[in-house]
């Protein structure tokens, strides 16, 4: 802010507006009108804006999308009673929780890895980016082969090592946790490219004092590279829960929620229940799932948010 | 002895990534390219014959042509959605960035609100019925377009932020307000983070898979990831083809990569980071 009377005024600063707003009060009004919102104020409040409320209405409803009967909090009492909708609850935050923290693992040391001084570092950052451009459906099935009990490359890898594998997607214990990795595996590129950019920010100067200490690599990434990329670790952790709660593709393409309910997510349930009719209890599942990601994300990225101010 | 261990390490750094990395690429390849009875056993193994353009010829003929269909309809939802978005998202933002207030905290709030809300389904679907827009394609448009103008808003708002004030001082002051000021002078300025935009939202609406699924039923307007899905049950048998599917719907994103790696890049990673 100091530098403003150097060069041009940019930013939304609310200093500049404000003494503008005294001086030309009625041409500020007129330079940056209202109106530009209205194209895309319409489209989400109706699109977006209106299902997201109105799903707590029709929540609390027995609903056919014709008319609608009021039972109160019955489709909430179902969720949480049936065993095979409970599973999703628990899954939901398993799932956000393995995904997150392994792109947060995974992602920094890829990113260090890709800041070194590599001779095919370009060439490896577009390898690890790639994926998470491919379409979530195509991936999918490519693991499905690949996990595959008896000819999947997975377990004929294992078994030259002298592993039997087991049947990754067939079984209840390692159903979740076989599509929680391949999400890593599509969407660790983006994790890793948000470290690189937090990496190549950090200031030279700090490894430089490192290594006037006698520091080694281990020294420069525990006291240098990790506290100081924390920003990215904020954005990894926040972006991987929001889309680590909400995910319902790749579960989809892969388990169908199987074996059983046992990979179930929320929002896998609120397909099954919107394909079953179920309207008002697929609606509730969304507001669960509004609920759940508001509780955890919110106060996560506050306190992260906090963290980040005061490193 | 220093740099063979450097060496070392590098070669096991790049055996490993192409080992997790194009091992899953190379493998869609290889099966797509396989004959029928081979590629039955969904292993990791050289094609035994290569009926290439069988296998293409058979995917695009599938259905009475329905992948190429599906083709034409995800190109229409894509580019009517990122039109839209770009366009309604720029002009949002402009507003955002420029106009401190209480309206302005609002759209804030609106913003943040449609990154991290998830949609809720089934009440989408009742005002798209109301609205006689439930199975059709503007309709889906409509709702690409509500889902992911917050994330076009984030990356226009920074761009707008380092384009000076001043420039639209002396445009007032040549009787060049409003959308006029907008139109001319600011929209013109924002072209590369459009170029952005309009690559990274390309991608996610070209990739959606749930949103057609819920929105546009139906095999008459499937898009391509939705087809492919279909394709999954009628082809259980023959999964060269749909491996030879899954080539041709990873080959438009992968052009895009190509030419635009770094914008890409830099795309998703701006917005990640300022949201």
């Amino acid at each position: 802010m100091t530098r403003q009377d150097a060069g041009p005024r940019t930013g939304p600063g609310r200093a500049p507006e404000r003494r503008r707003d005294r001086t030309a009060r009625g041409r500020q009004r007129s330079a940056y009108p209202y109106a530009l919102y209205l194209p895309a104020a319409v489209v989400y409040v109706v699109i977006f804006g209106v299902p997201t409320v109105m799903a707590f209405y029709f929540a609390l409803t027995r609903w056919t999308l014709f008319d609608s009967e009021f039972v109160g909090l019955q489709n909430f009492r179902d969720f949480f009673a049936e065993q095979n909708l409970r599973i999703g609850f628990t899954n939901t935050l398993v799932y956000a929780v393995v995904t997150s923290g392994l792109k947060v693992v995974l992602g920094l040391l890829l990113g260090v890895l890709l800041t070194s001084r590599l001779r095919l570092r370009g060439f490896l950052r577009s390898v690890v980016f790639f994926p998470v451009l491919v379409s979530t459906v195509a991936v999918g099935f490519t693991f499905t082969a690949l996990l595959r009990p008896d000819t999947g490359l997975v377990n004929r890898a294992l078994a030259l090592v002298g592993v039997d594998g087991p049947d990754w997607l067939g079984d209840a214990t390692t159903a979740l946790l076989s599509v929680a990795i391949v999400d890593v595996w599509k969407g660790v590129g983006i994790a890793t490219v948000i470290y690189i950019a937090g990496i190549l920010s950090i200031p030279q100067e700090y490894y430089q004092a490192v290594a006037v200490d006698g520091g080694g690599a281990w020294h420069r990434f525990r006291h240098v590279t990790m506290p100081l990329s924390w920003p990215a670790t904020y954005s990894v952790i926040i972006l991987s829960f929001i889309g680590g709660l909400r995910s319902f593709d790749l579960i989809w393409t892969m388990t169908r929620g199987g074996p059983g309910f046992t990979s179930d997510t929320i929002a896998s349930i609120i397909y099954k229940q919107y394909q079953a009719g179920f309207f008002g209890l697929s609606t509730a599942g969304n507001v669960i799932l509004f609920v759940v990601v508001t509780a955890i994300v919110v106060p996560l990225n506050w306190f992260l948010g906090r963290r980040q101010a005061t490193p | 002895m220093r740099a063979l261990r450097r060496a070392g390490g590098e070669l096991t750094a790049l055996v490993v990534a192409t080992a997790v990395f194009l091992v899953p690429f190379s493998f869609m390849l290889l099966t797509a390219v396989k004959d029928e009875s081979q590629a039955q056993d969904l292993d990791f193994a050289w094609p035994t014959s290569w009926p290439i353009v069988e296998n293409f010829t058979a995917v695009i003929q599938a259905r009475d042509y329905v992948l190429l269909r599906a083709y034409v309809n995800s190109t229409i939802l894509t580019v009517g959605s990122v039109a839209l978005i770009v366009v309604f998202g720029a002009m949002a933002a402009f507003v955002l960035q420029r106009r401190a207030g209480r309206v302005g905290t609002l759209a804030n709030f609106l913003v943040l609100s449609g990154l991290i809300i998830p949609p809720a389904i089934v009440p989408t679907i009742w005002l798209l019925q109301a609205l006689g827009l439930f199975k059709t394609m503007p309709g889906l448009i409509l709702v690409e377009v509500a889902f992911n103008l917050s994330y076009a808003v984030l990356l226009f708002r920074a761009f707008i932020a380092a384009i000076p004030r001043e420039l639209d001082e002396a445009a007032m002051i040549d009787g060049c307000g409003g959308l006029r000021l907008f139109f001319r002078v600011i929209f013109p300025l924002l072209r590369p983070v459009t170029v952005t935009v309009i690559l990274t939202s390309s991608v996610t609406v070209f990739n959606d898979f749930v949103n057609p699924l819920y929105f546009l039923p139906g095999d008459d307007n499937a898009t391509v990831q939705v087809t492919l899905y279909n394709f999954q049950s009628q082809y259980s048998t023959q999964w060269n083809l749909l491996f030879m599917d899954i080539v041709l719907i990873t080959i438009p994103p992968l052009l895009l990569f190509v030419f635009f790696n770094r914008k890409i890049v830099a795309g998703m990673t701006a917005g990640a980071i300022k949201g």
